[in-house]
């Protein structure tokens, strides 16, 4: 078994679940012939033909609303927003219909489709090609928002997303698509959703990320490991509905959290999470929360991009001032 | 200079506002006097059915109502025309098609009464249509989707999707019929052309001579009918939806009628329509003119028109007392359906909740 990158975990999942499920269908701009811009979806035309795997007109509001027309009629529609910063035009579509098909027809009609979409930034792409906007669906009720972090949890959460019965929004990190390969068995094995991976145990400090970040924690864990700083990495993988359980058990053991988001600041995914220790969890708190985010200004163009990601460096100064303080 | 593309839009109409017949090629239909009483007994049950409604809104019973009166042969026209494994996706004032496929009264006072279940047709085949879509043309979309899944799947069925003359300014619907095209799509879009969106009149919602041209420009066949002819309306129906049923692909319909009432129950379009252009409109009234056809035709009298009244008043009260006999859901029932299953997150705001409740019970 050769090892993959994400997107190649990607494509092995869609390509499996295609196979087996003649209900998933393929759609988006660029998804058929090319293979997607990214090659998400490169080779799936070939085996399962132009209706299976279709081109569609360059309009992400006419993908949105077909994704829910043939949804609503059950076939298990996977939909593609070429860049996250082009989903705008979808929003309708998902927050009115896809998200309460369900809800407003007391279970008569619903909606169980994927939509994906490249997010984040980190390679250089132009204007609008490096959002982080996955807070403006976590406030929607009746969707999933769910970022990988890994060729294997892209394979399984994928799986997972395809299967589950609702609107799943699958938000795939561009910056690690090819950043390294791991084995990824193509079992159709699906991860749970509604579940956070710890994928790092440690004792002092709590790191709480999702998407590309990941990386950084886990690389930011060594470094605070090597000053004598025990960090435990969660990777929420799935944001809404939250599994906050996990979330809780661990900072219950070390007292100390540090939040790390792409995104801008304010009213950003990480808010929620400091929300919820502030409620549930505060008796156990050594030190305030720490959130290191985007700042809270439009991603720069890429000559100053990487200044709006959250650094290595930053996340080890946030823990440890998390220890300092208590 | 040569030309690169040309285009005419044809007008259909087969009886006029004085319910005279303008051409003699009736469709088959049409010829079965049965079949048209049949018609003009869903008209009359569609405007008995509004006034209920209104006057539910009017005495607090009813929330916001968007009324449907002088709709009736274009609503009626449409779902007549329609196969049961059809499957229509209208906007929020097509209750004589509804009504047609099954959907019950209960179920419209229902949804504006401020209950979910009102949405859950029980019938078929309204039962696999979709819901009422209150944002402007989306369900265009749903339409075209539905349609690509007939194409997928090899199934001999259309979609169709209604909108106003507003909403076929929205992208959504120039996205469905412009997909439906590229694809070949089974799929019929109408336009019920009411002459107002709310307060802005058709001579500034569109530059454009018809509304039907609009389906040129995606490459479908688009034609304008008399909204207010159900014999023009049910013609154009039957010719779109054997084309799509064939894998000929989609059309367009506009049907030119008018509104005779408030868009909703909430506005009063006195304040921007004159009395002149409401009362001219009550002349080529839909109802009216195929009363008197069929009158002409010793296929209706007075004393028909009679008991279908108070059969349609029997028929409302009925459906009004089950509405207004209805409980409201339990606040569990807000939680239960956001997912197939509620989160694990979910179920502790929904216990909450109901914790809540106990105590305002006690």
């Amino acid at each position: 078994m050769a090892a993959i990158t994400l997107i190649e975990a990607v494509t092995q999942a869609l390509a499996h679940e295609m196979k087996h499920d003649d209900s998933v269908v393929v759609l988006g701009e660029d998804v058929g012939v090319n293979g997607g811009v990214f090659r998400a979806t490169v080779g799936l035309q070939e085996k399962f033909g132009e209706l299976r795997v279709l081109d569609t007109p360059l309009d992400e509001t006419t993908i949105a609303g077909v994704t829910v027309g043939l949804a609503a009629q059950g076939m298990k529609p996977v939909c593609e927003a070429q860049f996250e910063g082009f989903i705008y035009p979808m929003m309708e579509q998902i927050c009115c219909h896809a998200a309460r098909l369900r809800n407003r027809t007391r279970g008569r009609i619903t909606c169980p489709a994927v939509f994906r979409a490249p997010w984040g930034g980190g390679i250089h792409a132009p204007e609008h090609h490096s959002e982080a906007n996955e807070h403006l669906f976590t406030n929607v009720p009746g969707l999933r928002v769910v970022l990988p972090s890994s060729p294997a949890r892209a394979y399984g959460l994928l799986l997972a997303a395809i299967r589950d019965p609702d609107p799943v929004m699958f938000f795939e990190p561009k910056r690690i698509y090819r950043q390294y390969k791991e084995e990824v068995p193509d079992d159709g094995e699906a991860l749970p959703l509604d579940v956070c991976f710890v994928l790092r145990d440690g004792t002092d400090v709590t790191l709480v990320t999702w998407g590309a970040e990941v990386k950084e924690c886990l690389e930011a864990a060594d470094a605070l490991a090597s000053d004598g700083i025990s960090a435990e990495v969660i990777d929420l993988a799935t944001l809404t509905p939250l599994d906050f359980d996990t979330i809780a058990e661990s900072v219950q053991k070390t007292g100390r959290c540090v939040i790390v988001q792409e995104a801008p600041k304010t009213a950003g995914f990480g808010a929620e999470i400091a929300a919820r220790i502030a409620e549930e969890c505060l008796y156990d708190l050594l030190a305030p929360v720490m959130r290191v985010s985007g700042w809270d200004i439009h991603t720069p163009l890429y000559r100053l991009e990487m200044k709006q990601l959250p650094s290595v460096a930053r996340i080890v100064e946030a823990a440890k001032r998390t220890v300092a303080a208590g | 200079m040569p030309i690169a593309a040309k285009f005419e839009i044809e007008y259909l109409q087969y009886m006029d506002p004085q319910g005279k017949l303008v051409r003699k090629d009736l469709p088959a239909f049409a010829k079965d006097l049965d079949t048209m009483v049949k018609l003009y007994k869903l008209m009359v049950s569609t405007r008995v059915f509004d006034a209920k409604s209104i006057a539910l809104q009017r005495t607090g019973k009813l929330g916001t109502y968007a009324s449907c009166l002088g709709h009736e042969a274009a609503h009626v026209g449409i779902g007549s025309a329609m196969k049961p494994e059809d499957v229509l996706a209208p906007s929020y004032r097509e209750y004589g098609a509804q009504l047609f496929r099954g959907v019950q009264p209960r179920e419209v006072y229902m949804y504006w009464g401020g209950d979910e279940r009102g949405n859950d047709y029980q019938n078929e085949p309204a039962r696999h249509d979709f819901a009422w879509s209150v944002p402007i043309a989306t369900q265009c979309l749903h339409a075209a989707g539905s349609a690509l899944a007939f194409k997928i799947r090899g199934e001999k069925r259309v979609a169709v999707c209604t909108i106003g003359d507003g909403g076929s300014s929205k992208g959504d619907f120039y996205g469905a019929i412009n997909i439906a095209g590229a694809q070949t799509l089974p799929m019929v879009a109408v336009i019920v052309n009411n002459q107002w969106a709310i307060s802005v009149p058709r001579r500034i919602q569109s530059g454009a001579k018809t509304l039907a041209q609009k389906g040129i420009a995606a490459g479908l066949p688009s034609i304008q009918v008399d909204g207010n002819d159900i014999i023009a309306v049910r013609k154009a129906m039957e010719d779109a939806l054997d084309r799509a049923r064939k894998g000929d692909g989609a059309s367009v319909i506009e049907c030119v009628t008018y509104r005779l009432g408030d868009p909703t129950t909430a506005d009063d379009a006195r304040r921007y329509r004159g009395k002149d252009e409401v009362e001219d409109a009550w002349t080529k009234d839909p109802v009216k003119r195929l009363r008197v056809y069929l009158e002409s035709q010793k296929a209706w009298n007075e004393k028909k028109e009679t008991a279908l009244q108070e059969e349609c008043n029997e028929w409302m009260d009925n459906e009004v007392n089950a509405y207004l006999e209805s409980k409201a859901q339990t606040v569990g029932a807000m939680f239960d359906y956001t997912f197939a299953e509620v989160p694990a997150d979910l179920a502790k705001q929904r216990d909450l909740a109901l914790s809540l409740e106990q105590k305002v019970a006690h």
